[in-house]
């Protein structure tokens, strides 16, 4: 193993190509989901993923605010990303800069693509993301969080959006990045699955990668996001688990 | 079989598109929603506060995605143009029903009908709208005990807005029992749970000499629809919950629905 | 923005509850709602907690920075309190720029904190009128159920008392150390409702309060700090007797900031 004295770049993959945590290269981080997290919204859950720690909520389908932004014929999906002062390492300024309001804006399109916005014309689905302990892949997080707020919170839906990011750590395609990873990784893609007709409707990257490279990054995402598609149904089946199941209700 | 409430079909197979508990009646196949906001339905009987006083008609909050007016031809006051806030002020209590929802989701409510009006006196406590069949109970069962046993008026609206009046312990009470159903609605044994809160908390005595003449008639326990909601629960081995994008096929075995006609 | 007329029949009772010493969720007029504090929440801040009281949540990170001395108080560092009140906490908040609410929130919190000398200021400066720490105290409500000046306070102490000094990282010292905490200010806050005065306000009893006063108190059994809020009027002889029980609820709630068993 390679000394922490060479601390430019750690080493991020072992001969016996395990990573930084000892992850393989096709290894989510440790995820736990909690729906129904808040009492205030009408949806919500806290995710802890890695060491990420993100809550979301949702309320809504209400009346649209500011007014202009209503559309006659469907709901519009506000969403928005927000990072606490004290969730990364330097202390960031309060408020939303460039970064989170691009994030909130593909997270937003993201959900928009699965809501079945027209059945709620001129009201307005607003989707809050509080990162509050930040650990590479906030904005998957955030989906996965807001998605399971959003069912939390009865609203029609194709499915739940799980996601993940698929990255490059030296030279091999590795899923779920975690920071070190991210930081002195070669590439970052991040993107959400619709389990139901298996297709991405959030999608970014940044790096390189070569065509095969980002063949292999998204069968590997595809794969992961499968995955934590079932923890988050399991998370839903918890909060409203029937107690004795089999037992008929109110039998007397 | 084809798709209900709740669900959707692609490509000849049924989706739940919602939160919720499957249920199958043929020919239907339709998801109970667990969960979130008060979603209109005709004849729903609810409970809304009035949040702004126009002209010819007042905005209401029931709880439902859209503000809801109630226009002045829909009560029982024979009212000129700019009365309206003679009748109706910010604040106040009504118990209306729903008439139509639009395409646009425009929401037409009346205070014309039976148990409808103004709400005069108690308070307003609030439930989760999918708690609802659960507060009301098979045939109003639930409901009968609780008003029984706290001396007290309830109007339960379908939006989970509920009214109630009566004595100042009484009314305490029947807030507890709601959280209890809140807290609880999904697990089985509840009216015994509910029967041996109420137990424990009355005054030795005094229960039995109430319970003649406190049962009221609650407007909402007559709309057929509801009935067969509150009536007949969920077989057991149709209520696993289901989510959004789950193929019903997947509950439940092999469905002889896919590529069904409607 | 939506759902937020209360309902004028609710506000009614519970001033009518108050008038016997009764309140909506069963409590009396001077019991507080279960309260926790669990310090170490946010692993990248350098002290943390989420606090919570009923199912109000606040969430502290507190962070040090290296910056330097104000010119007018060149042997101190700087302390900052800032507070969030995201949208995510309640239907009534809205995103934007920091409303009054929130700017309220953040500066009833600093003033206790530097009026109980919760920091020794002086002890964070490094060089005088060159170089100190700057040590942020972030705010972030998550779920608002009424009171969170107290939940933030309790939030800022739990943080505060388990902090550690990033001196390494800034090339300061060799090691971190911990961040030393002199005295602990607690705040109490409590609302009027007609002529009763209850201690820990819901949301609903806050809609209804006429008057809100917070009083901060030290172990001393000093007064450190106090905010009038909210439309309403207290007399002298309100503001001795809510002191008085602020000081009572002061220990407990201290004891529960520290993280020692009340």
């Amino acid at each position: 193993m390679g000394s922490i004295g060479a601390k430019e770049v750690p080493v991020l993959l072992s001969p016996e190509g395990r990573r930084i945590d000892g992850r393989r290269l096709d290894e989510l981080r440790a995820l736990k989901i909690t729906a129904g997290a808040l009492h205030e919204a009408d949806g919500s859950a806290y995710v802890e993923w890695g060491a990420n720690k993100v809550m979301a909520a949702v309320y809504g389908p209400r009346e649209v605010h500011p007014r202009h932004l209503q559309q006659n014929n469907k709901a519009i999906v506000q969403c928005r990303y927000n990072m606490a002062a004290f969730s990364v390492d330097e202390r960031k300024r309060p408020g939303l800069d460039r970064r989170s309001q691009e994030i909130s804006k593909v997270i937003s399109e993201a959900f928009e693509s699965v809501i079945f916005a027209e059945e709620y014309p001129r009201t307005s689905i607003d989707v809050y993301i509080e990162v509050l302990q930040a650990n590479a892949g906030t904005r998957c997080a955030g989906i996965v969080a807001a998605s399971v707020a959003l069912a939390d919170a009865g609203i029609p839906m194709v499915d739940l959006l799980p996601a993940v990011a698929v990255g490059k750590v030296a030279g091999e395609i590795a899923l779920d990045l975690k920071k070190e990873e991210d930081n002195f990784g070669e590439a970052d893609l991040p993107m959400a699955l619709v389990p139901q007709s298996g297709r991405l409707v959030l999608l970014q990257m940044e790096g390189h990668m070569t065509a095969p490279e980002l063949a292999r990054a998204l069968e590997l995402g595809v794969r992961g996001c499968r995955s934590i598609y079932e923890t988050m149904k399991q998370a839903l089946r918890e909060r409203y688990a029937t107690g004795t199941g089999a037992e008929p209700q109110g039998a007397a | 079989m084809r798709p209900g409430p709740g669900t959707y079909r692609v490509d000849g197979r049924i989706y739940a598109s919602i939160l919720g508990l499957l249920q199958r009646r043929p020919p239907l196949v339709r998801i109970v929603p667990l969960s979130g906001r008060y979603i209109p339905k005709p004849r729903d009987v609810v409970v809304g506060t009035v949040t702004d006083v126009q002209g010819t008609f007042w905005l209401l909050d029931i709880g439902a995605p859209r503000w809801t007016p109630l226009h002045m031809t829909g009560t029982p006051w024979k009212i000129d143009f700019g009365e309206t806030e003679q009748y109706l002020h910010v604040g106040d209590a009504v118990v209306v029903a729903v008439e139509s929802i639009e395409a646009t989701g425009r929401i037409g409510v009346t205070m014309l009908g039976e148990g409808l009006g103004k709400l005069e006196g108690g308070t307003i406590a609030t439930i989760s709208p999918a708690k609802v069949p659960r507060v009301i109970g098979r045939s109003g069962s639930m409901i009968r005990t609780i008003t029984t046993l706290t001396g007290c008026k309830v109007v339960v609206g379908q939006n989970g807005r509920v009214w109630v009046d009566g004595p100042a312990e009484g009314i305490i009470r029947v807030r507890e029992c709601l959280r209890l159903i809140e807290e609880e609605g999904q697990r089985s044994g509840l009216t015994e749970r509910i029967q041996a809160y109420l137990d424990s908390t009355s005054s030795p005595g005094s229960t039995h000499e109430h319970r003649s003449h406190v049962l009221e008639e609650i407007p909402h326990t007559s709309g057929p629809s509801r009935e067969e909601e509150v009536r007949v629960p969920p077989p057991a081995d149709d209520t696993e919950p289901a989510r959004p994008g789950e193929g019903s096929e997947e509950e439940g075995g092999p469905d002889p629905a896919p590529g069904d006609d409607y | 923005m939506t759902d937020e007329v209360a309902a004028e029949i609710l506000t009614t009772h519970i001033l009518d509850l108050a008038r016997s010493g009764r309140r909506l969720d069963g409590r009396g007029t001077d019991d507080y709602r279960e309260v926790k504090v669990e310090p170490g929440f946010v692993a990248t801040a350098d002290g943390s907690a989420l606090t919570t009281i009923g199912t109000t949540k606040v969430v502290c990170g507190v962070k040090l920075e290296s910056g330097k001395p104000f010119p007018d108080t060149p042997n101190a560092g700087v302390l900052t309190t800032n507070a969030e009140l995201v949208p995510l906490s309640s239907p009534t908040f809205e995103p934007g720029p920091p409303h009054p609410r929130a700017i309220e929130v953040s500066r009833v919190v600093d003033r206790a904190i530097r009026a109980a000398e919760t920091i020794d200021l002086t002890r964070l400066c490094v060089t005088p009128g060159e170089k100190s720490w700057v040590c942020y105290v972030d705010l972030h409500v998550i779920d608002h159920s009424g009171n969170i000046i107290d939940a933030a306070l309790l939030a800022a102490l739990g943080a505060l008392t388990h902090a550690t000094v990033p001196a390494k990282r800034f090339g300061v010292r060799d090691a971190d150390y911990p961040l030393e905490v002199q005295h602990l200010p607690v705040e109490c806050t409590f609302v009027r409702l007609g002529d009763t005065i209850v201690v820990d306000p819901s949301f609903d009893e806050e809609q209804a309060a006429q008057g809100r006063l917070t009083v901060a108190t030290d172990e001393l059994g000093n007064v450190v700090a106090m905010q009038k809020g909210l439309i309403g009027a207290f007399s002298p002889e309100d503001i001795t007797s809510i002191v008085d029980r602020a000081l009572r609820h002061g220990e407990r709630l201290r004891a529960l900031a520290r993280g020692s068993a009340p």
